[in-house]
């Protein structure tokens, strides 16, 4: 979702009828709870495999998709807008002549599907002749008829809204007692019901939940003209609504009192912190710019990775096929014939789609291709790249690495990024220890402000909570920072990372890309970081 | 089909209306057509037409509202719409900030619709990638391009008598030539309502020339430079800046425009007095809708006039509950300037930085309108008039708030397209002192 359809969703002052198209028509709530039966779906797709065969396809994929989606957003007392709605339709996509065609029916009928299949066929055809080299297409063997199920405890579409309801507003009444001038929260609820049958002889039927619940909370100091706002620290997560009943082991209290935590959430509980939080930040002293020693929280972590190696590691972008829009990347195919030393030997970061709770797991991905982990970076030298069957061979891979994805039936599959997350350090250490070793530093919590440049080399970000780490210790919060990076040094400058027990996700629900763009939900763990000598600015300003 | 005639789209409205046993009933039929087409690494990727049409019901019992969509336009299915709408408003809790479906408006209908933007063909779009493609091929550069066509209408009706009905067409086109070594990158973009005033092989050279005169870039310090913004390098930054002008958030203390002690900016001068912008429905450069998201009639809307703040969006719920009268939000941004072109404004610059666009822009801190992001595609240095030699791109942390007082000289407008803007914008390439670059970016 790109950002202004996430303003027209959550705007206050929208109508209720502007309902961003990408979310499909909206449905009532039950209508959530019901399925396409399988062998409806495996039906449609031998019609559409055989029709493109028979049209002279060499290759055809079919993807008959359901996307459901709910979203209730609340201020204060009031709920603001709840949504329902469905997107369902059949893709298909074919080489034929050497060439790659697509087409799409929200029609579901034989006929509309075959027809489609056709098209799709007649669209390959047409740009074979533009075409200066066949497709290449690294080898999948079909695995028959299988399904999958992300592993959910509590289906979140079988919640009543009510329930939804009076979850948050209890959230944000909770706030508003702890001080909060405002709040506004949200929750996000995600089903994809994918079915994907290929002529490589796979029926692959996925049933993908996932689930985030953001908040703001605001401060204002009318008399300063003053205010802050602290978010939610929660994660997105590939999770049940079971994510949102707090289990205590969850709770995890890092040094200095701030509370993150795991595989579940005390979203009430977090919104009183961030109540408290948000008041502190009006008087909290403004950063000191220079160079400081950074502890970063997985929290904030996850993002760093996402923009300064999920991001630079997508094998399209490194060839320039995203030059036009998202950028290429510095992360050439020469650096990685070189052994690149991207970060310092405690950086090791892998690609992996198969860790439970995570927003990209799924057992196959948009292409049948068996999802699996792999290595980015190894102990600091670039050892691997993402990529998807049409570009394994570019990297002398034998397979897919399995990271291929559309967002919806009716958009074309391609290379989108794997979970990427930083491996946690080997030896025992815990983010207090790191922290006592620490002079001159800041803890930072949460993530912020975020921005980087076209070939992934400068960034910027900021976060939720920044901590003046003196001596070792934990001592008060500070305001109005932001570090500015150079990708390679940022991660050769990691001394570092705490062990697995400190291990955490992040991630993002509406990553972009392409033209025209897509979405796609990508989490990123890592343990408590160290990153010495790092350049932070200051980012108060005076209006006068 | 997706383009429904007037008489066509109101006989479906008419019959939700009718069908409707709510309190009120507003109801709104989009449908569009739009075709695309993308290249990378001088060779066609993607292609692609897409259609689609679409209605929304929203009906209120008291103060509990529902939605429902459909895409179908049967008799069966617009019962089914207006049915599922009036259920979800049954179990909905009520909402304190409800407000009634608006009154009967007067629409003057506005310059949207443009004959052959709508009659774009595939050979058209396939002709544009052509016209990229092959002079790069030729020069050995690099082209990569997204070129979009849309032709749509939009009816809205309510329970209350009102109706609205136009037609709408437009195009977008980008296109980024990269050296083939990757040591140069030059962008163009062309944003129009009509394509017959859209030329690929003029544009093209544009983004070739830059590419080409961007090679080896010398590296300048960080720090406050005068630069010359072209238009696309500041409407993300002005775009950005509107969100703080909701009224609700300017009362609530929290925004830029919140006064201290309480209040807003409304009247305050804040910028210099010769940024002035407005917004106009029926501007024939960036003519939008002339109603809003809420059916509101949109109006010719002084929004900053000689730096002096003279709009701020109030909901209808907000300006009923401040007394106020609640317009229509506009749909452009039009900023005056004056009638230099962007190589006018280098001609009279003795020292400074041509900036051709800006990237990734977000913000730092709303407080002050702080945002950060890079420039891209084409940053030279300028002395005594003359483009000397490209430079590294800089990363900025800057507010608009305060770059609209450090104005030294406005051109004059263009109309741009912005991915994440949701306004259509008239901006004019400006000459700014002192804006601040923190970072240098090795990125080409």
């Amino acid at each position: 979702m790109d950002r202004r359809d996430f303003l027209k969703l959550t705007g206050a002052g929208l109508g209720a009828l502007v309902i961003p198209a990408f979310y499909g028509r909206a449905i009532a709530a039950e209508a959530l709870l019901t399925k396409i039966d399988v062998a409806t779906k495996k039906r449609l797709a031998d019609v559409a495999l055989g029709a493109a065969r028979s049209g002279g396809a060499t290759y055809c994929d079919v993807r008959i998709g359901r996307y459901l989606r709910q979203f209730l957003v609340t201020r204060e007392d009031k709920v603001q807008n709840v949504v329902n709605t469905e997107s369902s339709g059949v893709g298909i996509r074919v080489i034929a002549n050497g060439a790659w065609g697509f087409a799409a029916s929200s029609d579901m009928s034989t006929d509309a599907v075959a027809k489609a299949a056709r098209q799709a066929v007649a669209i390959a055809k047409a740009n074979a002749r533009l075409q200066a080299k066949p497709v290449q297409l690294a080898p999948v063997k079909g695995v028959g008829e299988v399904s999958w199920a992300t592993p959910i405890v509590k289906n979140a579409m079988e919640v009543p809204i009510k329930d939804k309801v009076d979850l948050l507003l209890g959230v944000n009444a909770a706030a508003m007692q702890a001080g909060a001038s405002f709040v506004n929260s949200t929750l996000f609820l995600v089903n994809e019901q994918k079915y994907f049958a290929s002529t490589d002889g796979s029926y692959i039927d996925q049933d993908v939940h996932r689930i985030w619940a953001p908040m703001q909370v605001t401060a204002v100091d009318k008399t300063s003209g003053k205010f802050r706002t602290r978010d939610g620290l929660s994660s997105p997560r590939g999770l049940g609504f079971e994510y949102l009943d707090a289990k205590p082991a969850d709770r995890v209290e890092l040094p200095g009192g701030a509370v993150v935590y795991r595989d579940s959430y005390d979203m009430k509980a977090d919104a009183i912190a961030a109540a408290k939080q948000a008041k502190e930040k009006l008087s909290a002293p403004s950063v000191k710019p220079g160079k400081y020693d950074l502890a970063l929280d997985p929290s904030h972590t996850w993002l760093t990775i996402h923009e300064s190696v999920g991001h630079p590691l997508e094998l399209d972008r490194v060839l320039g096929y995203e030059a036009n829009y998202a950028g290429t990347s510095f992360a050439t195919l020469d650096k990685w014939k070189d052994k690149f030393k991207y970060g310092s030997d405690q950086v090791t970061i892998f690609a992996d789609k198969t860790q439970p709770g995570t927003l990209g797991a799924v057992a196959y991905d948009d292409e049948g291709v068996k999802t699996q982990r792999w290595d980015l970076i190894k102990d600091g030298v670039l050892v691997n790249y993402q990529a998807i069957r049409d570009q394994a061979h570019i990297l002398g891979l034998k397979e897919s690495q399995g990271c291929c994805y559309a967002d919806s039936w009716s958009s074309v599959q391609f290379q989108r990024m794997a979970n990427v997350s930083l491996a946690p350090g080997k030896a025992r250490l815990s983010p207090a220890e790191m922290i006592k070793g620490i002079e001159n530093g800041i803890y930072i919590i949460g993530n912020g402000s975020f921005s980087i440049d076209q070939q992934r080399y400068n960034a910027q970000f900021g976060g939720q909570l920044f901590y003046e780490i003196k001596n070792g210790e934990v001592t008060r919060q500070i305001e109005d920072v932001a570090y500015q990076i150079r990708t390679p040094e940022f991660w050769n400058a990691c001394v570092a990372v705490c062990d697995e027990s400190d291990y955490r996700f992040g991630g993002s629900f509406f990553d972009g890309k392409g033209q025209p763009g897509q979405v796609s939900a990508v989490s990123h763990g890592s343990a408590t970081a160290r990153f010495n000598g790092i350049n932070v600015i200051n980012t108060a300003r005076s209006l006068g | 089909m997706s383009i429904y005639t007037e008489e066509q789209a109101r006989a479906i409205l008419d019959k939700v209306i009718k069908l409707s046993k709510a309190d009120q009933c507003s109801a709104s039929l989009n449908g569009s057509s739009g075709g695309n087409i993308r290249y990378a690494l001088n060779s066609v990727s993607t292609s692609g037409h897409v259609s689609d049409a679409s209605l929304a019901v929203e009906v209120a019992f008291g103060k509990r509202v529902g939605t429902a969509t459909i895409n179908q336009f049967d008799d069966a299915s617009l019962e089914a719409v207006v049915r599922r709408a009036e259920e979800l408003a049954r179990l909905a809790p009520e909402n304190p900030e409800f407000v009634p479906a608006i009154d009967k408006q007067a629409y003057k209908a506005s310059g949207t619709f443009h004959d052959k933007t709508a009659k774009v063909t595939p050979e058209y779009r396939a002709a544009v990638a052509a016209a990229c493609i092959e002079p790069c091929r030729k020069d050995k550069l690099v082209a990569a391009g997204f070129f979009s066509d849309t032709h749509n209408f939009d009816a809205i009706a309510n329970s209350k008598g009102n109706f609205g009905y136009q037609q709408s067409s437009w195009m977008d086109f980008t296109c980024t030539v990269r050296t083939d070594d990757g040591k140069g990158s030059g962008w163009v973009a062309r944003n129009l309502g009509d394509v017959a005033k859209f030329d690929a092989k003029s544009d093209i050279q544009t983004a070739i020339q830059k590419a080409k005169g961007s090679v080896d870039a010398k590296a300048l310090e960080p720090g406050k430079y005068t630069v010359i913004m072209e238009p696309a390098a500041t409407a993300g930054l002005i775009s950005f800046m509107m969100f703080g002008f909701d009224a609700r958030r300017a009362d609530e203390g929290r925004s830029f425009l919140s006064k201290k002690g309480g209040g807003n900016k409304l009247g305050e001068k804040l910028f210099d007095e010769r940024v002035s912008i407005h917004a106009d429905p029926w501007d024939a450069d960036a003519a939008v809708l002339p109603w809003d998201n809420e059916g509101l009639a949109r109006e010719r809307t002084p929004i900053v006039t000689k730096g002096r703040i003279d709009y701020l969006h109030y909901s209808r719920y907000w300006a009923h509950k401040q007394g106020k009268k609640a317009i229509g939000q506009p749909g452009n941004l039009i900023m005056l300037g004056g009638d230099k072109s962007t190589m006018d404004l280098v001609k009279g610059t003795k020292k400074g930085i041509l900036v051709t666009r800006t990237w990734y822009i977000r913000m730092v801190d709303p407080q002050t309108v702080l945002l950060t992001g890079l420039t891209r595609d084409g940053t030279f240095y300028i002395e005594n008039g003359e483009i000397k030699y490209p430079i590294k791109n800089f990363r900025f942390n800057e507010s608009p708030a305060i770059m609209l007082n450090n104005i030294e000289e406005l051109g004059k407008p263009v109309r741009v397209g912005d991915d994440e803007s949701p306004f259509v914008m008239m901006i004019p390439p400006m000459k700014i002192r002192d804006f601040t670059f923190t970072s240098l970016s090795d990125a080409v």
